[in-house]
């Protein structure tokens, strides 16, 4: 019942938002047909408004634009203007969801075993030093540990190329800039959930049982230890799987990352609305997906 | 059960990954004989709607006009139309289409495509950006801004399949120039008509230049292929070429640096705080450029409404500082508008630094030692390192020597073009990339009518010389009066202060790259370009 509930309320969610951002975006000052080059006459810039709708009133142009989408058609781009959003959408976000995909599995296989270690030997050197390159990830960001990948591993040592997506080794700079940050960020929450589970009164009776600490670990901690995990795990693979700006733009990566910045400071209105509606249909349906997982972690958890 | 859940779990992942692999990667192509990066992803591959240099560059690979530019010297030379008679009087010009021109999907261009061509172009629906370089035919104008509706009555017609003509209103010395543009290339009639906007997907695109279009996917690459049924396909030097969108210096640069591309031609993409070591090395091109970097100053507004003032402030910028400390490209101080390369024309005296000279005006304005000066705003946009460099120059050159406040104004590009065009300023940077190899280019941006002005500048006296001169046919007696109303942006009126000529950079290494020659447009036609054997 519970999720049928949250089901119903997508919808009108997502008109909601797609409102706000056809509105939003259209009150930004500057459109996006202006140019250092001025049109040829005031007929021609009228005539571009008009084949785009752009002098239409907002509510006329929110309800042709609505019909579209319902029809599955998000409109053209106005800047890419042989390209239609669907275009645009289609051949970018299969790169990004792939470049996503292969970062959140990086961030998941580095930070959940980081952070088990680091709290297991906690007070130990090798528990600080897993706690400290977990923060060095947090602290560094893609900006700067791409560049560094790039000049140590692509350019001095040639073992990845430098940029381009063609080939499977064109994916393991990118994978590795995008994942660090959130292989730190994983590495502590799942350090702070294991801790507050190791002292729970269950693990005592567990260890008094005369269980091993490896079977106490892995057969009773690790599975509640991991739900902080688990509810920062929605949001955090719907942001990885929209792609990124930074490490698209490094590593000129064709997905939709550097459209969701780009597309914004050209007022390409159309691309803009149809990534938003994108993000937002992910994240609704990612969290819908971590409540349900929440329910298979943890059996003492119900939903009112 | 469990084993069986495991190996079902193992199998989906592996099945997805392959998936992801296989769409995310594209499928892998057979290498390309040359890539290069290009600049920004194009906006569009349409003649009729493009607007920039690195569009540009596409378009002419794929569709060719009634000229095309020479692949050395960039002047026109016969394209589509294998040559032209020009009437006595300079205002008919007949074209003589080549009777083996052909579509890329081999059907033969005959001179009713090339007029179908020109008049979309002009077609208001069209809404074609570049159209007014077309208003020196005649009725275009009329017919572009919705006066005239037929179609028959603009100066274009067809004689047979093979002869185009042309009626201009006044002679025109750069007109084979316009016809060599990417704008007005020889476009397909029947693909447009059939798939509208979205004609430039549905393969095979027909395409009248030297190459045709293998795939394009956003942001990756665009591959050309080679063109068998152009006319000139003998020298066609590539068969397939990779042309790359890119608009991050460093990523440029270093996929140069690996050998992953041959080429890379847009300035923009040499790191700004390496260009002064880059233009060193052999494989960095050094070029002056039809392309001027100035500031416009709001002539309506006070007290930019008083010519001294706008003298004082071009007096007192050191344009020598600005080149040698922020640009370091090697480009060329600028006093005048019109870029120094172009052939038969010699730019009046502009203003040059004299900050004394520059003291004495603003003290006759009213504002001796900038005492009682209003803190003016000085507006640019945020692209690139080098305008708020500049400005941050400006602001110290005008302090220091004029006493003025200047207020810095950071805007994002859209916003800055829309306040430039509402006139929202006091000074904005600006720039501008001449469109053809004529001073007519530059000098009518500031007609008093012109939608590029966005100075509020208005001079009938100007305006008056400039159109003489386009009408007169002497070409010496021409240079005279473009200089004459040149001399009046630059030196009498003052509604813009020139700083600089744009240098081009484009790297190459010419030991494995040929058929790529300098020239001031940084036009270089792909069928010239080769890969060399090593």
């Amino acid at each position: 019942m519970y999720f049928l509930k949250r089901l119903l309320l997508v919808p009108p969610l997502l008109i909601g938002i797609t409102f706000l951002a056809f509105a939003l975006v259209r009150v930004a000052p500057g459109g996006p047909f202006d140019r250092e080059r001025a049109p040829a006459s005031p007929e021609i810039e009228r005539s571009l408004q008009a084949r785009y709708h752009l002098d239409e009133s907002l509510g006329r142009q929110f309800a042709r634009y609505l019909v579209g989408v319902l029809h599955g058609d998000f409109g053209p781009s106005l800047k890419y203007r042989n390209h239609t959003v669907n275009d645009i959408i289609g051949q970018g976000l299969p790169v990004s969801l792939l470049l996503g995909g292969l970062a959140f599995c990086f961030a998941l296989g580095i930070g959940v075993p980081l952070g088990v270690h680091s709290a297991v030997r906690k007070g130990c050197w090798d528990g600080w030093a897993s706690a400290g390159l977990s923060l060095t990830a947090i602290c560094v960001p893609g900006l700067v540990l791409g560049p560094v990948l790039i000049m140590v591993f692509a350019i001095q040592l040639g073992w990845f190329p430098v940029a381009l997506w063609t080939s499977p080794g064109h994916m393991v700079l990118p994978t590795v800039t995008l994942g660090f940050y959130f292989a730190g960020r994983i590495s502590r929450l799942m350090r702070e959930g294991t801790l507050g589970v190791l002292r729970s009164e269950y693990i005592r009776t567990a260890r008094a049982k005369g269980l091993g600490e490896g079977a106490v670990l892995f057969r009773h901690a690790l599975r509640p230890a991991i739900l902080p995990v688990v509810s920062y795990s929605g949001p955090l693979l719907a942001e990885l799987l929209t792609g990124s700006f930074v490490v698209e733009n490094i590593f000129q990566v064709p997905g939709i990352g550097v459209l969701m910045v780009n597309s914004s400071l050209n007022r390409d209105y159309t691309v803009v609305v149809g990534l938003v509606i994108l993000y937002a249909a992910l994240l609704l349906i990612l969290n819908l997906v971590v409540d349900g997982l929440y329910r298979l972690l943890d059996p003492r958890v119900t939903f009112e | 059960m469990r084993i069986g859940a495991v190996r079902i779990g193992e199998i989906s992942v592996c099945w997805v990954l392959a998936v992801f692999l296989g769409l995310g990667c594209g499928g892998l192509q057979e290498p390309a004989d040359l890539v290069i990066i290009n600049g920004p992803e194009p906006e569009s591959l349409d003649p009729a709607m493009i607007t920039s240099q690195s569009d540009g560059r596409v378009v002419l690979a794929l569709f060719e006009g009634l000229t095309r530019f020479n692949a050395s010297s960039a002047d026109p030379e016969p394209g589509i139309a294998a040559s032209w008679h020009i009437s006595d009087d300079g205002l008919v010009y007949t074209f003589q289409i080549r009777p083996e021109a052909a579509w890329s999907t081999s059907e033969p261009i005959t001179a009713k495509d090339v007029l179908y061509s020109w008049r979309r172009i002009l077609e208001p629906a069209t809404a074609c950006e570049y159209a007014g370089l077309l208003f020196c035919i005649r009725n275009a104008r009329e017919y572009a801004t919705g006066h005239l509706k037929d179609p028959e009555q603009i100066g274009l017609s067809v004689s047979g399949d093979h002869s185009f003509r042309v009626e201009l209103l006044e002679p025109t010395a750069y007109f084979l120039d316009i016809c060599a543009l990417p704008n007005f290339a020889v476009v397909p009639r029947r693909a447009i008509e059939e798939s509208r906007d979205r004609w430039l997907m549905k393969a095979p695109v027909p395409a009248s230049g030297a190459f045709s279009l293998d795939s394009w996917r956003l942001n990756d690459r665009i591959r050309l292929r080679r063109n068998p049924h152009y006319w000139d396909a003998a020298n066609t030097r590539s068969d397939r070429v990779d042309l790359l969108p890119c608009s991050n210096a460093n990523t440029a640069l270093n996929l140069y640096e690996t050998g992953a591309v041959d080429i890379v031609w847009d300035k923009e993409l040499a790191p700004s705080e390496l260009v002064d070591l880059l233009v060193t090395r052999p494989d960095f091109h050094r070029f002056d450029t039809l392309g001027t970097y100035f500031i416009r100053l709001n002539v309506t507004r006070v007290p930019f409404d008083d010519v001294r003032v706008r003298q004082a402030l071009a007096m007192a910028i050191d344009k020598k500082l600005i080149v040698e400390k922020i640009t370091r490209g090697g480009e060329r101080v600028a006093d005048q508008f019109v870029p120094p390369i172009l052939p038969g024309y010699h730019s009046p005296p502009g203003l040059a630094y004299d900050p004394e000279k520059a003291r004495e005006l603003l003290a006759e304005a009213g504002f001796p030692g900038g005492q009682d000066f209003p803190p003016m705003e000085y507006m640019y946009n945020n692209t690139g390192k080098n305008h708020e460099r500049i400005a941050v120059e400006l602001r110290a050159m005008w302090g220091r020597e004029l006493g003025v406040s200047v207020n810095l104004r950071k805007l994002e590009s859209k916003v800055y073009l829309r306040a430039q065009a509402l006139r929202e300023y006091d000074a904005c940077r600006s720039s501008w990339i001449g469109d053809y190899s004529d001073p007519n280019t530059f000098l009518e941006v500031f007609l008093s009518d012109s939608g590029n002005n966005r100075t509020g500048w208005k001079e009938p006296r100007y305006d008056k010389l400039l159109r003489q001169a386009n009408g007169e046919p002497d070409p010496v007696r021409r240079e005279e009066l473009l200089r004459s109303a040149e001399s009046i942006l630059i030196r009498e009126a003052v509604p813009i202060i020139p700083l600089y000529i744009y240098s081009g950079l484009e790297y190459y290494d010419g030991t494995r790259v040929g058929g790529i020659h300098s020239n001031s447009r940084g036009e270089h036609p792909l069928r010239a370009i080769h890969r060399l054997r090593q």
